[in-house]
């Protein structure tokens, strides 16, 4: 097995589904920073069978919201003097703004130029939110 | 302190202060005469993006009673709207020269986008099938008048529940006070939504397909209007609609003490024949909504 715990200073996102991990180094950015970063894919888990997981070596700003919606089960570890100092469970958010766009033809968004809805979260199973103008339900 | 707050949909105003709206409504009522100039000086700015003569005049005829004045637009054709200027823009604006300001809109949402840049109070008079949350307040004042109370009632909400926005808004808004028991009573393809039951108790709802059959037992019957347009063919319509018809030889199986209310125009869900039973008040309704705009424009501008 791959060893993972030997960064320094840092961030591990944990509990990646298998496969999935590349869109999340992508949406991340990771492919294009100077730093080092890996994406170890398929690592055999208890829990979930396999699983995808991303080391970063580097103190970064984490999107939590953006990194929640993605995968609501990931864990997020910070790293110091090449210890996890923190473990940060991630949720979906209960509002979200400025990701997520409305489809409803009928929506006051489909006419103005409106770069901030903000949507809240009805049904946690199904992520689905619901736009504040026209509360049309949309899957995020 | 309802001063100085916007009213976009129904459920932005406590039951508490609703209940303010509805004692000032009565005083009102009772002696019009001591608010004819509450309002002198005051400017109230209609904006309809599309054209609703019965909710313009209902507001209008509110702020003149009021001693108050208005200025607008019926259609977005003869404003600068029409030279795509935002929403907010026209807002800002208007929020120059009025006091207060009613917006319709076919866009749902389009009140609540102006509301975050309006410096004056504004009022949903409308979005699209979404809220429009004066009629709410008006059926819900027509009920009080007449029943005494907002509390331990079985209303029966008859014809277009799917689309029916009036019915969505009233059935929220009647589900926070006691007691209150639904029956609702539609053909199969025009159903009140899942989303809006799934709110409810089973035993605060019944659905069914005969409005003969729930007669009986309805302390208030909400019609609606069928749309020819919400059928797949004709046929089907033809079929449907005398199911949905209330006319004087259904009444007789109502009690009788029971309203009929609908938010007009009907087209022919209640026949005419019914206009002269005391227990049609579609007409009173209409009053009651001006007379609950004349207390809402009131309170935004905290006059008394
Ligand atoms: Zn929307």
């Amino acid at each position: 097995m791959i060893k993972i715990d030997s960064i320094k200073k840092g961030i591990v996102i944990d509990h990646i589904k298998p496969g999935c991990g590349h869109t999340i180094f992508k949406d991340l950015g990771l492919h294009k920073v100077g730093y080092t970063v890996a994406l170890i894919k398929n690592i055999p888990s208890i829990k979930m069978g396999k699983k995808d997981l991303i080391k970063i070596e580097n103190e970064i700003d984490l999107d939590m919201t953006m990194l929640g919606l993605l995968d609501p089960n990931l864990t997020v570890n910070i790293v110091e003097n090449g210890k996890i100092t923190e473990k940060i469970k991630l949720k979906l958010p209960e509002k979200i703004k400025g990701i997520l766009k409305c489809k409803n033809p009928r929506c006051v968004s489909t006419i103005e130029n409106i770069t901030d809805i903000e949507f809240t979260l009805i049904d946690p199973e199904n992520k689905i939110y619901t736009c504040e103008y026209c509360d049309t339900p949309v899957k995020a | 302190m309802l001063k100085d707050r916007h009213l976009i949909q129904p459920g932005d105003f406590t039951v508490g202060e609703i209940q303010g709206l509805f004692e000032l409504a009565d005083q009102i009522m009772e002696s019009p005469e001591k608010y004819m100039d509450v309002c002198r000086g005051k400017l109230l700015a209609t904006l309809f993006y599309e054209p609703s003569t019965r909710t313009r005049f209902s507001f209008e005829a509110a702020m003149l009673r009021l001693g108050g004045e208005t200025i607008g637009f019926s259609e977005p054709g003869s404003s600068s709207v029409s030279k795509g200027e935002s929403i907010g823009d026209t807002i800002r604006t208007i929020g120059c020269y009025a006091d207060i300001a009613v917006m319709r809109h076919p866009k749902e949402g389009a009140p609540l986008l102006a509301s975050k840049k309006s410096v004056i109070p504004l009022i949903n008079a409308g979005d699209g099938g979404h809220q429009h949350p004066t009629q709410t307040l008006t059926d819900l004042m027509t009920i009080r008048r007449y029943k005494n109370r907002l509390d331990n009632l079985v209303i029966g909400l008859c014809g277009d529940l799917k689309f029916g926005r009036t019915v969505h808004s009233l059935v929220k808004a009647l589900s926070r006070y006691e007691n209150i028991k639904f029956v609702f009573i539609s053909p199969n393809e025009l159903e009140i939504p899942s989303y809006i039951t799934d709110k409810l108790t089973s035993e605060q709802y019944e659905t069914t397909r005969s409005l003969e059959g729930s007669l009986g037992k309805l302390d208030i019957l909400y019609m609606t209007r069928v749309q020819r347009e919400r059928f797949f063919s004709e046929e089907e319509y033809l079929k449907l609609k005398d199911y949905f018809l209330l006319n004087a030889k259904k009444m007789e199986k109502a009690k009788s003490d029971m309203i009929v209310m609908h938010p007009l125009p009907r087209i022919n869900e209640i026949s005419t024949d019914m206009d002269n039973d005391d227990r049609a008040v579609y007409f009173e309704q209409a009053k009651m909504g001006m007379y609950i705009r004349m207390a809402l424009i009131m309170k935004l501008l905290g006059v008394e």
